[in-house]
């Protein structure tokens, strides 16, 4: 059944789905711990502690972290690897386009491929920020409030944030939409509830995250 | 009405093809688009040179021979086949951009004519259902519920034009394809071949080099027949469940 699975491009698409919703669910609960900043230094970096505990004493200490890790880059590598290949195979279905262009499909559909890259990107420099603090000069381990505080009093910090988390809803939009085709659970009578749930989602995940930026320019957290 | 058409000239498969500038006058509203072409091709014919090569039989808008992308959407700005579509529609100093449907999987023969075997060998696959020859069966042996009718019904609309795929970015199949799995699918008589159908047709599909599917829109805002755009999910549910039960007889 793997190879079912990927060698159809319905199965790729089935991977993707899969993999985009586990993406999907850790980005709700990512973007609900980050509001805990709004409760002060303590709040944020005692909850971020407690993400290394979690599981004690059954689990080792990080070892529920670092199982959500793994899970989360096979999550990615399989949306990826399975985006590049389908996306390969798709621009060969369709060498060279109609002389009479026009603009086909809505703007977040049209842009899945781009947002995936900037989305690949931004997690990248995400994880050198705020994760080992390889690209943040100054950061502290285990103070996380500080560190975020740093990262948005920077003008290219804010900038780099937004504009991924822009590209973050719109993928989000047609991403989630899409998932639910891909799985069958679209149908005519369901269309218009998941087409309103995945802009819910969208915009909630926006708010979220782009709420503590906001917070931190605005002087609201520092 | 007077109108500027430009057109796609591909002397074979082989040679490479360029749009054509044509002038056509006297054009009546009340003409279809086919027609339009015939006049075209009368003067060319008139004047020595190689009529435009296109691709129709019943203009009737239910065999799905005609095929051409007017103005960048398949079959022309109205929902409906490029036969069905009367010049009415255009307005007098009009330019028109004609173009034959562009796939690889629908490699360009001539001109505007395109090979749609593909399509046929995805039928081929699956496409059908298998009983022994012989006398009609009584039409009331296999009750059928009204709803799973209609579903098949909507499905059996499809014209197998290919408008979908040339509308598809990706020049994907997944409507036709999801059009005819459905179509048998959801009625008794498709059910001892549900689980191969699903597999073998969307195997095929994959085969014959269509892109995948990432949900435009595109191919049901084309389709002439109006095959809805959920059928790709109805067709993924079933493609899901079939490749399940594959695992469990070890197929």
């Amino acid at each position: 059944m793997p190879r079912t699975l990927w060698d159809s491009t319905v199965g790729k698409k089935t991977v993707m789905a899969v993999s985009g919703l586990i993406m999907l669910s850790y980005l709700v609960v990512h973007m609900m711990g980050n509001l805990k900043i709004f409760f002060g230094a303590g709040q944020f970096d005692s909850y971020a502690h407690w993400l290394r505990t979690i599981g004690e004493p059954f689990l080792h200490y990080e070892w529920a972290l670092w199982l959500i890790r793994v899970v989360l880059v096979a999550a990615v590598v399989g949306h990826a690897v399975a985006a590049y290949q389908l996306s390969r195979r798709d621009i060969r279905a369709r060498p060279g386009g109609y002389v009479h262009k026009r603009a086909r499909a809505s703007y977040a559909t049209r842009t899945m491929r781009w947002g995936g890259i900037i989305l690949a990107l931004f997690i990248v420099w995400h994880i050198l920020d705020l994760t080992t603090g390889t690209v943040h000069s100054g950061f502290r381990p285990g103070h996380p409030y500080q560190n975020v505080v740093d990262t948005f009093s920077t003008w290219y910090g804010n900038t780099i944030y937004i504009v991924a988390m822009a590209a973050l809803a719109l993928h989000v939009q047609h991403g989630f939409w899409s998932a639910a085709q891909t799985l069958g659970v679209g149908n005519a009578t369901r269309d218009r509830l998941l087409k309103t749930l995945a802009n819910v989602l969208a915009v909630l995940l926006f708010a979220g995250f782009v709420s503590v930026p906001v917070a931190v320019m605005t002087g609201v957290v520092s | 009405m007077k109108l500027t058409l430009r057109v796609w000239r591909q002397k074979n498969a082989d040679s490479p093809g360029a749009m054509a500038t044509y002038e056509v006058d006297d054009i009546s509203a009340d003409m279809s688009f086919l027609e339009m072409l015939d006049t075209l091709n009368e003067e060319l014919t008139l004047r020595g040179e190689e009529p435009v090569a296109f691709d129709h039989d019943c203009r009737e808008g239910i065999c799905g021979a005609c095929s051409l992308v007017i103005n960048g959407d398949a079959h022309g700005p109205e929902r409906t086949t490029t036969c069905q579509l009367h010049m009415r529609s255009f307005s007098d100093g009009d330019t028109i951009d004609v173009e034959p449907w562009r796939a690889s999987a629908f490699p360009v023969v001539k001109d505007l004519v395109v090979d749609r075997s593909s399509f046929d060998r995805i039928i081929q696959a699956g496409g059908y259902i298998s009983v022994p020859t012989g006398a009609a069966p009584e039409a009331h042996a296999t009750p059928v519920p009204k709803p799973d009718a209609d579903v098949a019904f909507e499905h059996a609309e499809c014209i197998g034009c290919g408008a979908c795929v040339a509308a598809c970015p990706n020049g994907s199949a997944m409507l036709f394809t999801s059009a005819k799995v459905n179509h048998l699918n959801v009625l008794p008589q498709g059910a001892p071949e549900r689980e191969t159908r699903v597999l073998d047709m969307v195997g095929q599909m994959d085969d014959e080099g269509f892109g995948g599917c990432t949900l435009t829109g595109e191919c049901a805002t084309a389709c002439p027949k109006g095959i809805p755009l959920p059928s790709i999910a109805a067709m993924n549910k079933e493609w899901l469940r079939a490749t399940r039960k594959a695992r469990k007889v070890g197929r």
